[in-house]
C-alpha cells in the first residue's frame, strides 16, 4: 500500500453539511485506505462549548455532531472509510455516547468508536499555575479561566485507529493531526520518520480548512476565476509513501484545484514557513514545489521535517464580557455629512451619560474593515459626500446594560439624529477571549479508548 | 533593477491570503508569475507593509521568503486590535487585510501582470 486517501469534509463548525456525499463517492473508488475528516474546532469554539455545558445550555461537544455524522456513518462503514473528527470539543465522552446512539439507530453492527481524551490542562495543573504562565502571539492571561486545552498531536489518533476504530473523536488536537493520525497509522510511522511526518502534516494543513484549498476563499474575478463556486467540491489529499502529497477534488463538483489555490493555503495561518511547529514534527515548506499535474490535481514535493519542539501549545480561554454593536444608515445626497454628524451626536451623548467603556465608530461605505479604533482612515478619507453609508458603533464592556444603553442611543437617532437615518439594527453578544501558552509535552494525561 | 515602470497596484501582479493567530496576522503574497518574485523581494518590503498598517499600533513586521513556491509571507504582530475575541472592528480576524497589502503601489514590469487582468 503506497497511498493514503484523506478527504476534508468540514473546515469549521457550521461548514456545509452536504459536502460529504461527493467525497465518499470519490473515496469509494480509491485504491487504498480511505478517511473522512471533520475539523470543527476554532480557537474559541471549545471554550464556548465548555461554558455552555457548565451553564447547562449545551452538551459540551459540537452542536453539529449529529448533522455531520448521521448522513455519513452508514455509507462510510459500507465503503470501509474511517472517520476522524474533533467534534468532541469539551466533552469527548459525551460525543462518543451520542455517536454510539446514532450508530445503533442506523443499525450499524460492530461499529467501533475511538475516543482521544486528555487535552484539558485544568485536569493536570491548577488554574493558578496556568495563570502564571508566559503567553505568546500578543495575548495576555487573567483569572478566572474558562478553560485551558492543549493541542495534542496525531499519535493518539493513530493509536485509536490501531485499536480498530471506525470513528475517532477527539477534543483539542492540531488540525493537521486529523490527517496525520491516519497517515501515521497506515504507514506505521516512527517518531523519527521526519519526511513522512512532514508530508502528512502538510496534507493535513491543506485539508483542515475544507474548500479553502479547492477554490473557496480564492475567487477575485477576472484576476482569479473559479468555476461553479456555489457547488465547490471539498478536498481529497493523497499522501504517498515517497513523501509526495496530491490535492484533488471529486469529479462533478465546482471549484478549482490549482497551483494558486494550493499556495494560498500552504501559507494560511503560517508564521515561519521553515518552522511550522506541531507536536509531531517541525514542518519546513520553504522548498516545497507545487505542480499542476492534471485538471484539479496538484502535486506537492519537498516537504521537510525537523524534530518537534519539547513544548505543546495550549489555548487558555477567559470571559471577555460583552460586545455591543449598533448600526444606522444614511443614504443619498450629503449622506457623509449626516453620518459624521450622527457620530458626533453619539460621542457627546456618551460623554453626558458617562459611558466609559471602549467605543469605536465606523462608517461602512467609507471604511468598514481596514481602519483602526480611532477612525484614522475615515478621518483621512475625502471621498464624495453622497453615497449609501452606514454608521456602526461597537463597544466592549463587562456590563451588558451599558451596551444596551449605547444601542438605545443609536436607536434614538431615528428621532433625535440627523435627517434620513434608517435601518437600525443592534446586537449584544457574550465574548470569550483566548491566550496561548507553552507547556511541557509530557504534561497532558492522554487516554485512548474504544467505546 | 529598473524603476522606469509607473507604479501600479500590487493586486495586478500577486494574490494574497491572510490568517490570524491571537493578535497577529500573517499575509501571504504570491506572484501570478514566478518571474515577478525577484521584483516582489525588492518592492514589497517590511517597511512598506508597515506603512500600510501604520494607522494601527502594530508591533514587529517580519517578512519570510519562500523561494520554493515562490511567495512572501508577512507576519505582523499586534495587528488585530485585540484579535478576533477582543477587536471592536468588524474584521477581528484581519482577513480583509490581504487586500490592503494588495493595494500597495509597486513598480513591476507589466509582462508579469496577471494574464486575465482587465487592462
Amino acid at each position: 500500500m503506497n497511498t493514503v486517501f484523506v478527504a476534508g469534509a468540514a473546515g469549521f463548525g457550521g461548514d456545509r453539511f452536504d459536502a460529504s456525499g461527493p467525497l465518499i463517492a470519490h473515496l469509494s473508488a480509491c485504491d487504498g485506505p480511505r478517511y473522512l475528516i471533520f475539523e470543527t474546532l476554532a480557537e474559541r469554539t471549545l471554550a464556548i462549548a465548555q461554558n455552555q455545558m457548565l451553564r447547562g445550555e449545551g452538551p459540551g461537544y459540537s452542536e453539529f455532531l449529529q448533522r455531520y455524522l448521521e448522513p455519513v456513518l452508514g455509507p462510510c462503514k459500507e465503503a470501509n472509510i474511517k472517520i476522524v473528527c474533533n467534534l468532541g470539543a469539551a466533552n469527548v465522552a459525551g460525543a462518543g455516547d451520542r455517536a454510539r446512539q446514532l450508530a445503533d439507530e442506523l443499525g450499524l453492527k460492530g461499529f467501533r468508536i475511538g475516543l482521544v481524551e486528555g487535552d484539558d490542562l485544568l485536569s493536570v495543573v491548577s488554574e493558578e499555575t496556568i495563570a502564571g504562565m508566559t503567553t505568546m502571539e500578543g495575548t495576555t492571561l487573567e483569572r478566572p479561566l474558562v478553560g485551558a486545552n492543549v493541542y495534542l498531536g496525531a499519535r493518539p489518533i493513530a493509536e485509536a485507529l490501531a485499536l480498530g476504530a471506525d470513528l475517532v473523536i477527539t477534543g483539542r488536537c492540531t488540525d493537521a493531526a486529523l490527517t496525520l493520525g491516519p497517515v501515521m497509522h497506515e504507514f506505521d510511522l516512527a517518531e523519527d520518520d521526519l519526511p513522512l511526518l512532514a508530508a502528512g502534516t502538510l496534507a493535513g494543513h491543506l485539508l483542515e480548512c475544507g474548500p479553502q484549498v479547492t477554490g473557496a476563499y480564492f475567487a477575485d474575478p477576472p484576476f482569479k476565476t473559479v468555476p461553479d463556486l456555489a457547488t465547490v467540491g471539498y478536498p481529497i489529499g493523497e499522501i504517498c509513501r515517497n513523501g509526495d502529497v496530491v490535492i484533488t477534488k471529486p469529479d462533478g463538483t465546482g471549484g478549482l484545484v490549482s497551483e494558486g489555490t494550493v499556495k494560498e493555503q500552504i501559507l494560511y495561518e503560517m508564521h515561519d514557513p521553515a518552522n511550522y511547529l506541531t507536536p509531531d514534527v517541525t514542518l519546513d515548506v520553504s522548498r516545497v514545489s507545487v505542480v499542476q499535474e492534471g485538471p484539479d490535481r496538484v502535486r506537492l514535493r519537498g516537504a521537510a521535517g525537523k524534530p518537534p519542539p519539547q513544548t505543546l501549545k495550549a489555548t487558555v480561554s477567559m470571559d471577555a464580557g460583552y460586545l455591543g454593536e449598533a448600526e444606522m444608515s444614511y443614504a443619498g445626497p450629503n449622506a457623509r455629512a449626516r453620518a459624521e454628524l450622527a457620530i458626533e451626536v453619539l460621542r457627546q451623548r456618551f460623554q453626558r451619560l458617562a459611558i466609559n467603556c471602549p467605543v469605536r465608530f465606523d462608517i461602512l461605505g467609507v471604511s468598514s474593515v481596514f481602519d483602526d479604533d480611532q477612525g484614522t482612515l475615515r478621518a483621512a478619507a475625502a471621498n464624495g459626500n453622497d453615497g449609501d453609508l452606514r454608521i456602526r458603533v461597537a463597544a466592549r464592556s463587562a456590563d451588558r446594560d451599558e451596551l444596551e444603553r449605547i444601542a438605545l442611543e443609536v436607536y434614538s437617532l431615528w428621532v433625535t439624529g440627523p435627517a434620513g437615518g434608517a435601518g437600525f439594527r443592534k446586537q449584544v453578544s457574550s465574548k470569550v477571549k483566548t491566550a496561548s501558552v507553552l507547556v511541557d509535552r509530557g504534561l497532558p494525561d492522554v487516554s485512548v479508548r474504544l467505546v | 533593477m529598473t524603476h522606469s515602470e509607473t507604479a501600479k497596484p500590487l493586486h495586478l501582479f500577486a494574490h494574497a491570503r491572510a490568517g490570524d493567530k491571537g493578535n497577529c496576522v500573517n499575509i501571504s503574497v504570491i506572484p501570478y508569475h514566478a518571474g515577478a518574485y525577484e521584483h516582489l523581494l525588492e518592492e514589497v518590503s517590511e517597511e512598506r507593509v508597515r506603512a500600510l498598517l501604520a494607522h494601527r499600533s502594530i508591533g514587529a513586521v517580519k517578512r519570510y521568503e519562500v523561494p520554493g513556491l515562490p511567495a512572501l509571507n508577512f507576519v505582523v504582530e499586534d495587528a488585530l486590535e485585540g484579535g478576533v475575541n477582543l477587536s471592536l472592528g468588524l474584521d477581528g480576524h484581519g482577513k480583509a487585510l490581504s487586500f490592503l497589502i494588495l493595494s500597495m503601489q509597486v513598480c513591476i514590469p507589466m509582462e508579469f501582470a496577471c494574464e486575465t487582468a482587465p487592462i
